[in-house]
């Protein structure tokens, strides 16, 4: 045993799949120690964007400090010219005959535009030159008015806030050096993967939903082992009309479509009970298929072996032998086995839950259900929300991804002919 | 034909007969048991608001009838055994009076021509790249099978969405949903194939990509198993060619590999679920879910016989085949 395990670990394989799901595993269970939040807790409406959230009613109240960023006006303009000016500026400048050749409408050459625009503009020069592309009215209007903005935007800009209302209401001026210190501005919130639809904090609900994932997977894993294994062990080990009798059933689950067992069981149970568990005590229930028909197989290869027969001999009872001469030689198969039911049971669970056949809950989130959600409300699509599914998409691929490498890993501790 | 291999089939044959009544038994009673009127629901949706109560009733009544609701359960078993065995599979609940025969018509052609073509290229493709791996190994294999694994792990509908996302919603050069323009209408021209061809790109490549990763190190460890097989050893102290024997030992690690394409060609319309829902794909897939989600008893049944069938069919003829070419299969079920 200990030797299996020293074995066990030297293989790389088994290593980076068991480190992996490990970081996994830690992180569902610490993380909630750090952020005590309400996974499900709404803390605004809609997606919003991965990033710091600084309540801007709260700065004015934080105390000020002078810096001085030399990059600060730059900044300012990059954010604040929209692209549509930048494209007009060259335009402009093209046809005024300045070469430009150089400059694109990236962040880093807005300042450059703007200075050449500022030497090159004049209304009236516009007016009378006639530039191709400017000569109507309408043109040269626009061209005025972005020529209004843009002198806006580069002075150095001083701006009147209103605090409180009425009589009471005191103004504050603020300058272009005013700054406030992040962690002193009363309620900030760092979203590092954004929100989902209902305003969710993704990464919370996200290690919760990993969590019960797991749990998920866990327990159909093991409901689908146990049960294969039993009828396995039964039909090989047993033989005859009851090996008949058992396959046949293992046959009837095989042709029958899963999801149709599973939506039966479902509403036999009733809405109400068809929470997280429900849901991974019927995927178990539909799932031990191949594991019954494996552990069968490898029975029959060992029933007649010469150690079982003396054991029959010997007068031992059925459980005895089972347990002493025929599980030990397929535990490593089982083994095996569960790692891969697991990581189904979890594909299952996101499967089920993205046709909307999952748990019905609203108290936890489930990786399926999470995926549910984005597709029903436009993740992909409309709203365009990376942040509220592929973090999903990728956390499932991790952990059915270290599970399989775990498993390969045992493969080649286990079969020798499978080593590299 | 020898005496054991007649007996074997025969036993085939008849398990095969009882896994097929039972099936269809269950196919038929298991939807059934759903909650949900379904008449309540047509009627709830055809009645005007001012109606009496004895026009209700008689709607109703009218409903029952013309679904043979209104007899008792062994009555409706026959009238479904009767509409399978005549193709039209009764009349569909949510789409009333669209024959099941029809709805299933339109979408198997949609489904088949979508999976067919991505399972065998996932299939080849992945066979290709599990077997040069497994013999030429070094860098190619250390880069590569991480990778395929990796793959093999991203679910099916992980790879739909962000295929989608990426080619669809943002390069946009590929239609989001559905299987031709909206506006189209079908017809034999070459405008209304080219939609066709641009809306096939995603959902196809989308499953062929999931299944080459599986199938990639399904072969390689199958190869690697048989290359180590002590046959090779004697063959190549024979002094036989490399090029021969890696012939030989592709073949024999190619038979899991074809049970695994049976089955998934055989499991095809189970298999098609996500791809099309995903992609609102108007195959069998989506046929099943709306007919699921809508309580729709005859076209539930009759998609879960399809599936029932292909895939007992499947299972039987590899039964059978293997019968004939593997002697292992042969010896160990002789015994």
């Amino acid at each position: 045993m200990k030797n299996t395990l020293k074995n066990v670990f030297h293989s790389p394989r088994f290593v980076v799949g068991f480190t992996i799901f490990m970081v996994i595993l830690l992180t569902v269970l610490i993380y909630p120690y750090f952020v005590t939040r309400d996974p499900l807790l709404g803390l605004g409406k809609g997606f919003l964007e991965p990033g710091t959230y600084v309540s801007v009613y709260d700065t004015n109240t934080a105390g000020t400090y002078r810096v001085e960023l030399p990059e600060a006006n730059m900044n300012r303009m990059e954010s604040s010219v929209p692209m549509e000016d930048r494209v007009t500026i060259i335009e402009f400048l093209t046809a005024k005959g300045v070469d430009v050749s150089h400059l694109t409408t990236a962040n880093g050459d807005v300042p450059e535009l703007v200075s050449l625009w500022q030497e090159n503009y004049d209304e009236a020069d516009v007016k009378k030159s006639k530039y191709p592309g400017f000569t109507t009215q309408a043109k040269r209007k626009a061209l005025a008015r972005m020529d209004a903005r843009l002198s806006g935007d580069s002075a150095t800009a001083k701006m009147t806030v209103t605090v409180g209302d009425g009589d009471d209401a005191a103004t504050t001026t603020v300058n272009d050096t005013d700054y406030v210190k992040v962690n002193e501005v009363a309620n900030s919130i760092t979203l590092p993967l954004g929100t989902d639809n209902f305003g969710r904090d993704t990464l919370t609900e996200l290690v919760k939903a990993t969590g019960i994932s797991l749990l998920i997977g866990l327990i159909a894993g093991t409901v689908a082992t146990l049960l294969g294994l039993i009828v396995g062990l039964l039909a090989g080990y047993v033989g005859g009309i009851l090996d008949d009798i058992l396959m046949f059933i293992a046959n009837l689950f095989t042709v029958i479509p899963g999801f149709v067992l599973l939506i039966l069981i479902y509403y036999s149970v009733g809405q109400a009970a068809r929470g997280v568990t429900t849901c991974a005590l019927v995927i178990g229930f539909t799932s031990w298929v191949w594991t019954a028909r494996s552990v069968r197989s490898q029975v029959i290869s060992l029933r007649n072996r010469d150690h079982v027969n003396l054991s029959k001999l010997s007068g031992h009872s059925l459980p005895r032998i089972v347990v002493t001469d025929i599980l030990p030689y397929i535990a490593s198969y089982v083994v095996m086995a569960f790692i891969l039911q697991v990581s189904s049971g979890i594909l299952a669970e996101a499967q089920l839950s993205l046709l909307g056949l999952g748990p019905k809950t609203t108290d936890v989130p489930t990786l399926g259900l999470m995926m549910n959600w984005a597709k029903l409300f436009g993740a992909y699509t409309s709203s365009n929300a990376w942040w509220a599914y592929f973090p999903v998409i990728l956390v499932i691929a991790l952990i059915s991804f270290s599970l399989n490498l775990m498993n390969t890993g045992l493969d080649q501790v286990f079969n020798p002919t499978l080593r590299d | 034909m020898t005496k054991g291999l007649k007996k074997y089939l025969k036993k085939k044959v008849f398990w095969f007969i009882i896994t097929f009544i039972a099936a269809v038994i269950l196919n038929f009673i298991l939807p059934r048991l759903m909650p949900g009127d379904p008449v309540n629901a047509i009627v709830g949706k055809n009645v005007s608001a001012g109606a009496s109560a004895e026009q209700v009733q008689q709607q109703v009544e009218f409903y029952k009838h013309q679904f043979g609701l209104d007899k008792n359960i062994f009555g409706q078993f026959l009238d479904f055994v009767k509409n399978a065995a005549n193709g039209t599979f009764g009349v569909s609940y949510s789409q009333y009076p669209r024959t099941v025969s029809d709805i299933i018509g339109a979408g198997i052609w949609w489904t088949i021509a979508l999976q067919l073509p991505a399972i065998l290229v996932g299939w080849i493709l992945g066979n290709l790249l599990g077997a040069v791996a497994a013999y030429k190994r070094g860098i190619w294999d250390k880069v590569f099978m991480p990778l395929s694994l990796f793959f093999s792990a991203v679910p099916a509908f992980g790879a739909a969405v962000i295929l989608m996302v990426i080619f669809a919603v943002n390069l946009k050069i590929a239609p989001v949903n559905g299987a031709y323009d909206p506006g189209m209408i079908p017809a034999f021209n070459a405008k209304f194939i080219g939609s066709v061809i641009a809306h096939y790109q995603l959902p196809f490549w989308s499953i062929v990509l999931i299944s080459i990763g599986g199938q990639a190190v399904g072969m390689r460890s199958m190869s690697i198993y048989e290359l180590n097989a002590d046959y090779v050893k004697y063959a190549r102290f024979l002094g036989i060619k490399d090029g021969k024997i890696v012939r030989y030992v592709f073949r024999n690690a190619m038979l899991p590999q074809v049970t695994g394409l049976a089955m998934s060609i055989g499991s095809m319309v189970g298999g098609a679920l996500v791809a099309e829902t995903i992609f609102s794909y108007p195959g069998l897939g989506m046929a099943m879910y709306t007919a699921i989600t809508q309580s729709d008893y005859p076209v539930i049944s009759a998609t879960t016989l399809i599936i029932t069938v292909m895939v007992l069919l499947a299972a039987f003829l590899l039964d059978i085949i293997y019968a004939f070419i593997d002697p292992r299969v042969k010896a160990a079920q002789f015994d």
